[in-house]
């Protein structure tokens, strides 16, 4: 579904890769946690899945397809095949929630009929039934959010992205966007979520990949936010030369 | 429904961006008036050759017993030399060329003359010998001009042979720099008005970020994320095409035909059809320049 192959990705005016040489593949119908400290690479890794940047070395394939080989005038049919959720929701300020669901639609040129259709069955799985008419300055940031996932998947895609979703909103509010998101991997879509939330990682045991410093350090089935496999107290630059550090204390050392 | 929707974001776009949209209309009617008074002023040059030159002669004069210009020696021209001039004229090579000989004698070009200057100081003193006896002679093609003045001009008693379209090249040349300078006025004039479109329609496109960056995400083409963008930039022009069209037609009938066509009435002016021609021109460069731009504009936005 997703396979990057040695993907390195170098931003302009910065030695450090973004990105050094990542090599993974995500398998339809997964839940992957992408963990990691701020700037080790989680939204490089997404924007590069949407094909917003380029990576400087190595191939990309989505949903069958080699992003390398994509011209910028299939790139939004593309995206099509995909949803994205953000930390600020993003969502149009004068548009009420059915039109901001219903924009999304619109612009890829979806008939009259299928909105109204698609809309309301979409607002009601993410429990907005009754809201279709507030505002966006009218709701919770959780209601906020549930309006933005609507707008990502009311067009069924294969794969939702989802950038630390859950960044703005209290640990209850938390927890029903993570009860709606689990469904939405349970219907059959391919869910890669960039998150800091610990407890929320803990509590799905989904399979977690972590980047440090642009490279995976670990890649584990049912994961932890922190890995349970190595203990880290043991490890660290003073009480080991540096050579001899397990790849999961060199994560730890990167973070401190 | 997708119309629907662009033409409501166009709405949209003009009325969020009226005042610049304002400045657009006014730059590029300013620009296409003065793009359409070049090309009035190049169609006024064509329509007066053609009248000028069809009625440009060209003169040769004979000697008089008072000159010594040209071939002259202070003799009157003989009939033999009138003849030698007649024939020459004749010759083959040279009948082809003209359409009509008319011979004026020393009296009949005095009564011309009285006619035109009669009135100033000093025609007084002219008598008929003064004035030289003429051919006139009209030309087939005013170009061939030259042939006329180099094949006559050596003959013996020959005083001058003079092209009239050369008095006329002044006035040509006049006609000419302004029509330049209306150009260069709206050259100028153009590329304001391009650099205004461009700027217009990013200040539109960064009022719509947000919409953008959604539109780009869920993917919208980019077609349809340009298209109300172009729209909106080639309305704009298209208004001051209009205007300017109107302005083009309005010089011609009011002040062309109206106050010059008055003035001068043996002059021969341009006129309606011409207007006519000038108008589709004109909305055709404004949106080919508003959608260039527009479209050069916006694809910053669209970068992927």
């Amino acid at each position: 579904m997703i396979r990057f192959d040695q993907v390195t990705k170098l931003y302009k005016g910065n030695a450090r890769p973004a990105l050094n040489a990542v090599t993974l593949e995500i398998l339809r119908g997964e839940f992957v946690f992408l963990v990691g400290a701020s700037g080790s690479g989680k939204s490089s890794f997404l924007r590069l899945v949407l094909k917003e940047e380029s990576p400087s070395r190595g191939q990309i394939h989505v949903l069958g397809q080699n992003l390398g080989g994509l011209t910028s005038r299939k790139v939004p049919f593309f995206r099509r095949n995909l949803g994205v959720v953000f930390q600020d929701f993003r969502l149009l300020p004068q548009k009420n929630v059915f039109d901001n669901v219903a924009f999304s639609l619109q612009v890829i040129g979806k008939s009259r009929g299928f909105i109204q259709e698609a809309v309301p069955d979409v607002l009601k799985m993410v429990g907005l039934a009754g809201k279709t008419n507030r505002l966006p300055h009218e709701l919770s940031g959780g209601e906020q959010q549930r309006v933005a996932i609507a707008r990502a998947i009311v067009n069924k895609p294969a794969i939702l992205l989802a950038d630390e979703p859950t960044g703005n909103l209290d640990p209850s509010t938390s927890a029903g966007i993570m009860t709606l998101l689990e469904r939405i991997s349970q219907s059959g879509t391919t869910v890669i979520m960039a998150t800091h939330d610990a407890g929320i990682v803990d509590q799905m045991q989904r399979r977690v990949i972590e980047l440090v410093s642009g490279q995976i350090v670990r890649d584990e089935r049912q994961g932890g936010y922190q890995t349970q496999a190595i203990p880290l107290q043991g490890f660290g630059p003073s009480s080991m030369p540096r050579q001899n550090l397990g790849i999961a204390g060199q994560a730890e050392e990167a973070i401190r | 429904m997708r119309f629907g929707l662009i033409m409501s974001e166009v709405g949209h776009g003009l009325r969020r961006n009226f005042s610049m949209v304002v400045s657009v209309v006014l730059v590029t009617f300013i620009s296409l008036t003065f793009v359409g008074a070049a090309i009035l002023l190049q169609f006024q040059i064509g329509q007066m050759k053609g009248y000028w030159y069809d009625r440009a002669q060209v003169a040769v004069y004979m000697c008089t017993s008072l000159s010594t210009d040209g071939n002259c020696k202070l003799a009157e021209a003989t009939k033999d030399q009138k003849a030698l001039v007649e024939a020459q004229l004749k010759s083959p090579a040279i009948a082809g060329l003209i359409k009509r000989v008319d011979f004026e004698n020393h009296d009949q070009v005095y009564a011309e003359y009285k006619a035109q200057f009669g009135d100033t100081t000093g025609s007084d003193f002219v008598t008929p010998a003064f004035l030289p006896e003429t051919f006139w002679i009209n030309l087939k093609d005013p170009q061939q001009a030259d042939v006329i003045v180099e094949s006559v001009s050596d003959l013996p008693g020959v005083e001058q042979v003079k092209d009239q379209r050369k008095y006329l090249d002044p006035i040509f040349t006049a006609l000419n720099a302004a029509s330049f300078t209306a150009v260069g006025v709206a050259a100028l004039m153009l590329v304001a008005a391009v650099l205004l479109i461009a700027t217009t329609i990013r200040l539109s496109a960064f009022s719509r970020r947000r919409e953008l960056g959604i539109m780009r995400l869920v993917g919208a083409s980019n077609r349809f994320i340009q298209t109300p963008f172009i729209l909106e930039g080639v309305i704009a022009a298209l208004i001051g095409s209009v205007l300017a069209s109107a302005a083009v037609v309005a010089i011609v009938k009011f002040f062309v035909q109206g106050y010059l066509g008055g003035q001068a009435q043996d002059t021969p002016f341009i006129g309606m059809s011409d207007a006519l021609i000038v108008v589709p021109i004109l909305l055709v460069v404004g949106a080919v320049l508003a959608a260039s731009s527009a479209s050069f504009a916006i694809g910053r936005y669209l970068k992927v």
